[in-house]
C-alpha cells in the first residue's frame, strides 16, 4: 500500500504542476503575482470548506449539511443586524445555532447510529428550509451600515495578503495541528481506519464522532462569515448550488480517501490549487459556463475512479450505508 | 335670427332649469345606479387566484406576491401561493394539479421557456386564465405582465458603451444561469448593441449562475487581467453585489462602469447606486407590477370572455436608477410597505 498511496498524492501534484506549467507558459496575466493571489483569493473559502469536510470524511463520514452551515448561520448575522441588534449578540446567537446543529448531527450519527449521508442531507434541508420561513426576509440578506468594519474579514488586506487567504492559512495551521499534533486528531484517525477496533481500544468514539460534526459546522460558519463579508451579503440560495460537491471535489481529488483514516491538511491544500488553477485558467481563456462544469465533472469522476482504485474499501469494516 | 335673441332664449332655458330643479329637490338627491360595479364585484368574490413563482423569498416574487393579496383581496378573491423553490419539476407538478383544481386565474412565474408551456395551454382550454409574468412561456396565454429583457440588455450596454467612449473599449458580461431565459433574452440585447459598436470589444462573457460569490470571482480574474476595463454589463443585481466588490476591492469604483437590473427593493438597488456600487440599475418596478397584474385578473374575471381567445403584453416601462434619484422616495420601494 505504501508506494501506491505517495502514488495518489503524487498524481495529483503532478496534474496541478503540470496544468500550472501550461498556463504559465500560454497563458498571457496568468503567472503573475496579482493573478496568484486572486486564484487563492477565489478558492479560500472553498479550501476552508474542504478542511470542514476532511476532519469528517477522514473519520470516515461526510458532511453534506455544510454549505447550511455556511449560508444559514452567517445569513442569521446579517438578519439580526438589520433587524437592530448589537454585532457581538448577532454572532452568539449564529454560533450557539451552529453548535446546536453540530450537535443533533453529530447525535444522530454517533448514538442514533444513522449512516452519515442520510443524517447531513436531512439536517442540512432542515436548517436551510428553517433560515427560509422563520429566520430571513429575503434569500439575499443584505449588509446593514450596523456591520461596517466587519466586511475587513472578506475584503482587508494583511501585510498586502487578502484576508481571505490569511484566513484559510490559519485554519489549515488549526486543523493540521488539531489533526496530528493532538490526541483528539489520532482518535480521528483511528476512528476513520476501523471504527470496531477503535473502540475495541478504548477510544470514546461516540464522543469524538459528535465533535467532528460540531467542528465542521463551525468551520463551515466560520467560512459563511468571510464570503458573506466579501460579497457584502449572504446569498442564502447558495444552499441550492453545486458547491458541496466542489467540496467533496477538493477534498477526494487532493487524495482524502472516503474510506476514511487516509489524508490530511496538505491533500486539501493541494486540491483547492488543482480546483483553482482550473478555475482561474478557464476563466481567463473565456472558457464557458457548461464547459467548465463539463471539465470539472470529468476530473472529479477521474479522481473517483483512481481513489476507488488505489483506497479500496475495506471489506472487514465497511457496512451500509458507508460511501 | 339675431344674438340677442338666442341670449334671451338661453336665459329663459336656464331659468326654467333652474326653477324645475328647485321645485323638485327629491329628485336631484337620488343616486344614480352604475350599471356595471355589482356585475364586477359578483365576477370577483369568491374567485381564487393561483400563484406560481420560481420560488418565493426574494425581492420580485414577494414583492409581486404582497400586490397581488394587497389589490385582490379586498374584493374577495382568494390568492393562493405554490411555491416550487427553484425546482422546475415541481412548478410543473403545482401547475399540474392547479389545473385540476381549477382557479379562476394562475399567474405564472415561468422557469424556462419549454417547461410549462404545453401545461399553461390545457389550463386556458380548461378556462383558466393564464397570467405570464416576467418570464413569459414559448405559448403565448391571455396576459403578459413582464420586463422586456432585450431591452434590458439593450439599454444597459448602451449606457456602457458611453460610458467607455474615449477609453479602452473593453467591456465584460457577467451572465445569470445559462438555462435561463431572461438571461439568454438579456444577451440578445447586448448583442444586438454591441453589433452597431464593433469597436467595443468583449473581454469575458461568462455565466456566474445568479451566484454573488462566482460573479466576484469572475470580476476579479478579469479585472486583473484587464485593469483597464471601463465597464461591466450584468445581468441581476443581486449577483451584481459580487461583480460589485470585486471593483471596489480593486479600487476601480467610478472608473469600471457597472450596470445591471433589478426589481428595485431599496436595499438591493437604491442604497448599492448610492453606495456607487453601481452605476445603473435598471428597475423594472415590483409594485407597479404587481398592480398591472391585479389589474389583469380584474379586467380578464370581470370581462367573461373565453380563456385563450385574447391574448396581450404589457412590457413595464423600466425605471433607470442612477446616482441622481437614487436618494430619492420614489424611484426604489421597500417589501415592508407593500406587505402593510
Amino acid at each position: 500500500m505504501g508506494p501506491r498511496r505517495i502514488g495518489q498524492q503524487g498524481i495529483v501534484f503532478a496534474v496541478f504542476t503540470a496544468l500550472f506549467v501550461v498556463f504559465a507558459l500560454t497563458l498571457r496575466g496568468f503567472f503573475t503575482t496579482e493573478n496568484m493571489l486572486t486564484l487563492l483569493q477565489n478558492v479560500a473559502v472553498l479550501g476552508i470548506l474542504g478542511l470542514a469536510m476532511a476532519i469528517v470524511v477522514i473519520g470516515r463520514g461526510i458532511d453534506i449539511s455544510l454549505i447550511a452551515a455556511l449560508a444559514v448561520p452567517p445569513g442569521l448575522v446579517l438578519q439580526m443586524v438589520q433587524d437592530g441588534h448589537g454585532l457581538p449578540i448577532s454572532l452568539a446567537a449564529a454560533f450557539a445555532l451552529t453548535a446546536a446543529f453540530g450537535l443533533v448531527n453529530g447525535w444522530l450519527i454517533a448514538y442514533a447510529e444513522v449512516p452519515s449521508l442520510f443524517t447531513t442531507l436531512a439536517s442540512g434541508l432542515f436548517l436551510a428550509g428553517l433560515g427560509q420561513a422563520a429566520l430571513f426576509k429575503l434569500d439575499v440578506v443584505q449588509w446593514s451600515p450596523g456591520l461596517d468594519g466587519f466586511e475587513r474579514l472578506g475584503q482587508g488586506n494583511l501585510l498586502g495578503i487578502p484576508m481571505p487567504i490569511v484566513m484559510f492559512a490559519i485554519s489549515c495551521i488549526a486543523v493540521a495541528f488539531l489533526l496530528r499534533r493532538t490526541r483528539i486528531g489520532a482518535y480521528i484517525y483511528a476512528i476513520g481506519d476501523n471504527p470496531y477496533g477503535a473502540r475495541v481500544t478504548g477510544i470514546p468514539t461516540r464522543p469524538i464522532i459528535v465533535l467532528q460534526y460540531v467542528l465542521a459546522a463551525m468551520i463551515g460558519c466560520a467560512a459563511g462569515l468571510i464570503l458573506a463579508a466579501s460579497v457584502n451579503s449572504m446569498p442564502t440560495r447558495i444552499f441550492n448550488s453545486t458547491l458541496i460537491y466542489d467540496v467533496i471535489l477538493v477534498v477526494v481529488l487532493g487524495g482524502i480517501g472516503l474510506s476514511g483514516g487516509r489524508g490530511g491538511v496538505a491533500n486539501v491544500i493541494i486540491g483547492t490549487l488543482l480546483i483553482g488553477t482550473m478555475l482561474n485558467g478557464m476563466t481567463i481563456m473565456d472558457i464557458s459556463y457548461s464547459g467548465q462544469n463539463l471539465i470539472k465533472g470529468v476530473v472529479l469522476l477521474i479522481a473517483v475512479i483512481t481513489d476507488s482504485f488505489l483506497n479500496p474499501r475495506n471489506e472487514e469494516t465497511a457496512q451500509q450505508g458507508d460511501i | 335670427m339675431t344674438i340677442s335673441k338666442w341670449t334671451t332664449l338661453k336665459t329663459l332655458f336656464v331659468g326654467i332649469g333652474l326653477a324645475g330643479a328647485a321645485a323638485s329637490p327629491a329628485l336631484a338627491q337620488k343616486g344614480l345606479d352604475e350599471p356595471f360595479q355589482g356585475a364586477f364585484k359578483e365576477s370577483l368574490a369568491g374567485k381564487t387566484v393561483a400563484y406560481v413563482p420560481v420560488a418565493m423569498n426574494f425581492d420580485l416574487t414577494e414583492g409581486w406576491f404582497a400586490g397581488l393579496k394587497k389589490e385582490l383581496e379586498p374584493y374577495g378573491v382568494k390568492v393562493i401561493v405554490r411555491d416550487p423553490n427553484w425546482s422546475t419539476n415541481a412548478g410543473a407538478q403545482a401547475v399540474t394539479t392547479l389545473i385540476s383544481e381549477k382557479p379562476a386565474v394562475m399567474v405564472i412565474h415561468n422557469p424556462d421557456v419549454q417547461t410549462y408551456a404545453k401545461l399553461l395551454q390545457r389550463a386556458e382550454n380548461e378556462g383558466i386564465y393564464v397570467i405570464q409574468i416576467n418570464m413569459g412561456s414559448s405559448y403565448r396565454s391571455s396576459a403578459f405582465v413582464g420586463a422586456n429583457w432585450i431591452e434590458i440588455g439593450e439599454r444597459d450596454t448602451e449606457a456602457v458603451v458611453k460610458a467607455c467612449q474615449g477609453k479602452s473599449n473593453k467591456i465584460a458580461i457577467i451572465q445569470g444561469a445559462l438555462s435561463a431565459a431572461a438571461s439568454a433574452y438579456t444577451l440578445k440585447g447586448v448583442e444586438n448593441v454591441l453589433a452597431k459598436n464593433p469597436d467595443i470589444k468583449v473581454v469575458s462573457s461568462q455565466a456566474a449562475d445568479w451566484d454573488a460569490a462566482k460573479a466576484k470571482a469572475i470580476t476579479q480574474t478579469v479585472l486583473k487581467q484587464n485593469p483597464d476595463l471601463c465597464g461591466i454589463v450584468g445581468f441581476w443585481d443581486g449577483m451584481d453585489i459580487g461583480t460589485a466588490a470585486a471593483v471596489k476591492e480593486a479600487g476601480l469604483t467610478g472608473k469600471v462602469f457597472v450596470a445591471t437590473s433589478g426589481g428595485g427593493e431599496r436595499r438591493g438597488a437604491c442604497e448599492l447606486v448610492k453606495s456607487g456600487a453601481f452605476d445603473l440599475n435598471l428597475s423594472y418596478d415590483v409594485p407597479t407590477q404587481a398592480e398591472q397584474m391585479a389589474g389583469m385578473v380584474k379586467w380578464l374575471v370581470s370581462s367573461g370572455v373565453k380563456a385563450g381567445s385574447i391574448k396581450g403584453s404589457m412590457y413595464t416601462t423600466l425605471i433607470p436608477i442612477t446616482k441622481e434619484n437614487a436618494a430619492s422616495d420614489t424611484a426604489c420601494w421597500n417589501l415592508s410597505d407593500l406587505k402593510k
